[in-house]
């Protein structure tokens, strides 16, 4: 393994280098080995106290979190907190000065708002891991992707990867520009023009149409659908979004022969996805979960003094 | 009445008049009485000017000062002593207080209390409509009277045109400028921040410049229709100035704002500042491309003031997440240090003109008293020393509130003193 961890949080990927990603990937090829053992348990992190602050809906990733930490035998203690700061009348600041009083060596924050997770590493004194804020980043699922996409296909440097669907407020999709394009991935975006604003071209390059931006990829990412962009007239119907930007077998046939299909969860049915690409062959959606549990393991590791020369 | 002052020395530059002279000031009893080399005058008290400069006191068209209702932020006394620390003898009042100013009695309130504690002139701009409401006129012919000398719904603006139209009909007959924060409020809706490649990177909700030029191009042409002043607030993107523009060379009575972070600030300030809320305002800091347009639009006359949008609010409001923070930062104290150093000492702008843009430019465009250096009138007058450099320290801030993006930048260019009514307010030395 190459390369040292010397940061205090991981608030996105954007300033991560290649070296850093790579340092996490690799660690998390050991973990996801102690994943398979009988005894899924190791004393790395025992006495090591993590608190995930979820301040807006999440399962999978919570979940993940709270598994990688017992693995690695931290105490771990979640709290999800609904709503917003502001509508709380305690704000976001005061609930982290408090948790931080007890003095948990990281603090896993979910937060509704783009940047709240750089605030709290400007302001306060944890080790801050973003486990998704707002719009902007989503770095360990960004991670996730990372991993399944080597064991599959052994690289990611010269894949071609179509990233489809509401770009605009997905931080899955953002992380995962800057991580896809670092490592050399050549990546398109796909997806109507509301969902998928000109200005991206600013990062990477895009396509309005999914049956060209899907040719000759070897990865296909899908990005969930919220229903309610409906109704803010974001898109017509859920119907045409599905003929239209809808990962169907049919589309499917137009990537290479062996391409991946991924989907941070949680997916819509019918909507993002057809159910017959979701279980296919070819869809390794599960397996990024379990790569999930990994990555979080290896992040918690390094941020806690784990690969430090 | 005040000793007389001599302010010997000075560079005095008075774009109205083309005067740009080595000379002395005498003021006595409050007025001008002579401008000349060598001027005498025993007894009177002497401000040395040698290597600044004396120009009309600077107005300020767009000031928050928050009383009647948000004191914890500013007051009206707080307010007009940033104001004179920023060379600002006058400023103009806007009305989203609580209650809003959209009555006789709330004007004549901040008329009083201006009169007893404010250390520079005040002038109140009274609301559009009830209550900044959108649809019911207030009552202009009282309003007038009390006091105000505009009527804005800066902060909830006018989305009806037809009421739109009205106000800028009944206001005619009063005279009073309509100045209109421009803003379709659906297009914008839920923005934090421009739309644009640094938006979609940050992944923070965006408002697109569209949604201000729109209600721009409508104020225009309902100006021109109704052959009513309007005055555009803040105005920050290349397609708002292009309309004004065109509408000025078309003969219509338009006016327009620029507010000194739109002149020097971009969008990438947003980033630059990891989203802290500082760089958070309504209109938002936009592009270079818009930023340039401003310029242009300072240097041909388009864009006829610099106006600070002073926004003070309070540090629960600023120190959060970026989009629950509120729009706004506080400008009085840094808005000359900041186009001086940012567009004179650069060599976008020239000093004569930056000195019109913040005295007769903001007269004429409102139909101010003040902002020329002439015998007999009221001695308002701000002096500068264009080489003195400083960092921006939130501390030495006369004004309540600290949120500003510009703390612990070094400018060039700063106020030294602020005379009213010949008396001299701020001295910095």
């Amino acid at each position: 393994m190459t390369g040292t961890w010397t940061r205090e949080h991981l608030l996105g990927i954007e300033p991560l280098s290649v070296e850093e990603i790579t340092l996490i990937l690799d660690t998390a090829v050991q973990m996801r080995e102690i994943m398979d053992r009988p005894i899924k348990k190791v004393p790395t992190l025992r006495g090591r106290t993590v608190v995930n602050l979820f301040m807006e809906a999440s399962t999978r990733t919570r979940a993940s979190f709270e598994m990688a930490e017992r693995i690695l035998s931290a105490d771990s203690l979640s709290i999800q907190a609904a709503g917003s700061s502001v509508a709380k009348g305690e704000s976001l600041l005061d609930t982290v000065k408090n948790l931080e009083a007890m003095t948990p060596d990281v603090i896993v924050v979910r937060h509704s708002s783009a940047g709240a997770a750089n605030f709290l590493a400007r302001t306060c004194h944890s080790r801050i891991v973003n486990a998704g804020d707002g719009a902007h980043e989503h770095p360990t699922q960004a991670l996730l992707d990372a991993l399944t996409l080597r064991q599959a296909k052994g690289r990611i440097a010269g894949l071609k990867v179509a990233i489809v669907g509401d770009v605009l407020h997905s931080r899955v999709a953002r992380s995962n520009i800057h991580l896809l394009t670092k490592m050399g991935a050549e990546v398109t975006l796909c997806g109507p023009p509301t969902l998928l604003p000109q200005s991206f071209t600013s990062l990477v390059s895009l396509n309005w149409h999914f049956d060209e931006a899907i040719e000759g990829a070897d990865v296909v990412m899908m990005l969930r659908l919220q229903q309610e962009r409906m109704t803010s007239a974001f898109i017509s119907t859920l119907r045409e979004y599905h003929a239209q930007y809808g990962l169907t077998l049919a589309r499917l046939k137009k990537a290479k022969a062996d391409v991946v299909v991924l989907h941070p969860g949680p997916m819509n049915r019918g909507v993002e996805i057809a159910s017959e690409v979701a279980d296919s062959k070819s869809s390794l959606i599960l397996n990024q979960v379990t790569n999930g549990v990994a990555v979080r393991m290896a992040v918690l590791y390094l941020l806690l003094g784990g690969g430090r020369e | 009445m005040a000793q007389a002052l001599l302010i010997r020395s000075g560079r005095v530059i008075d774009p109205s008049s083309r005067l740009d002279t080595r000379a002395d000031v005498l003021i006595e009893n409050g007025r001008i009485s002579q401008i000349g080399p060598g001027l005498k005058a025993r007894g009177a008290e002497v401000f040395d000017a040698a290597g600044c400069v004396v120009t009309p006191g600077f107005i300020d068209l767009h000031t928050h000062l928050r009383e009647p209702g948000r004191e914890d932020k500013e007051t009206i006394a707080t307010g007009a002593r940033a104001a004179a620390a920023g060379g600002f003898t006058a400023v103009c009042a806007m009305p989203n207080t609580t209650p809003v100013n959209d009555s006789a009695s709330t004007t004549r309130f901040i008329v009083e209390t201006a009169k007893r504690e404010a250390i520079v002139r005040v002038y109140p701009i009274g609301a559009i409509t009830r209550g900044s409401n959108g649809e019911e006129l207030s009552e202009y012919a009282d309003l007038k009277a009390a006091g105000c000398i505009a009527v804005s719904d800066d902060g909830r603006p006018v989305q009806n045109a037809r009421v739109m139209r009205r106000a800028l009909e009944y206001a005619r007959t009063f005279n009073l400028p309509v100045i209109d924060h421009c803003e379709d409020l659906d297009l914008s809706k839920g923005g934090a921040m421009n739309e644009g490649p640094v938006s979609v990177a940050m992944g923070i909700p965006s408002a697109p410049a569209v949604s201000e030029t729109i209600m721009v191009e409508r104020d225009v042409l309902l100006a021109e229709y109704t052959r009513s002043h309007v005055h555009i607030a803040h105005i920050s993107t290349a397609g708002a100035v292009d309309a004004v523009r065109r509408g000025k060379a078309r003969g219509v009575r338009v006016t327009a704002e620029a507010t000194p972070h739109h002149l020097v600030l971009t969008d990438e300030a947003v980033r630059a500042h990891d989203y802290d809320p500082v760089t958070k305002m309504n209109p938002p800091l936009r592009s270079e491309e818009d930023r340039q347009a401003l310029i242009a639009g300072l240097l041909d006359g388009t864009i006829d003031a610099i106006a600070t949008d002073h926004a003070p609010h309070t540090t629960e409001d600023k120190v959060c997440e970026f989009d629950c923070a509120a729009f706004g930062i506080v400008g009085l104290e840094t808005a000359f240090a900041l186009c001086h150093d940012g567009l004179v000492v650069s060599g976008a702008l020239d000093l004569t003109r930056l000195v019109q843009l913040l005295t007769a430019g903001p007269a004429r465009a409102l139909g101010l008293p003040g902002g020329i250096l002439e015998k007999g009138r009221p001695a308002d007058i701000t002096i500068f020393d264009p080489s003195e450099s400083r960092k921006v320290e939130p501390e030495s801030f006369r004004g309540k509130s600290r949120n500003s993006p510009f703390v612990a930048r070094t400018l060039v260019g700063w106020p030294v003193a602020t005379i009213v009514d010949g008396v001299i307010v701020f001295r910095s030395r």
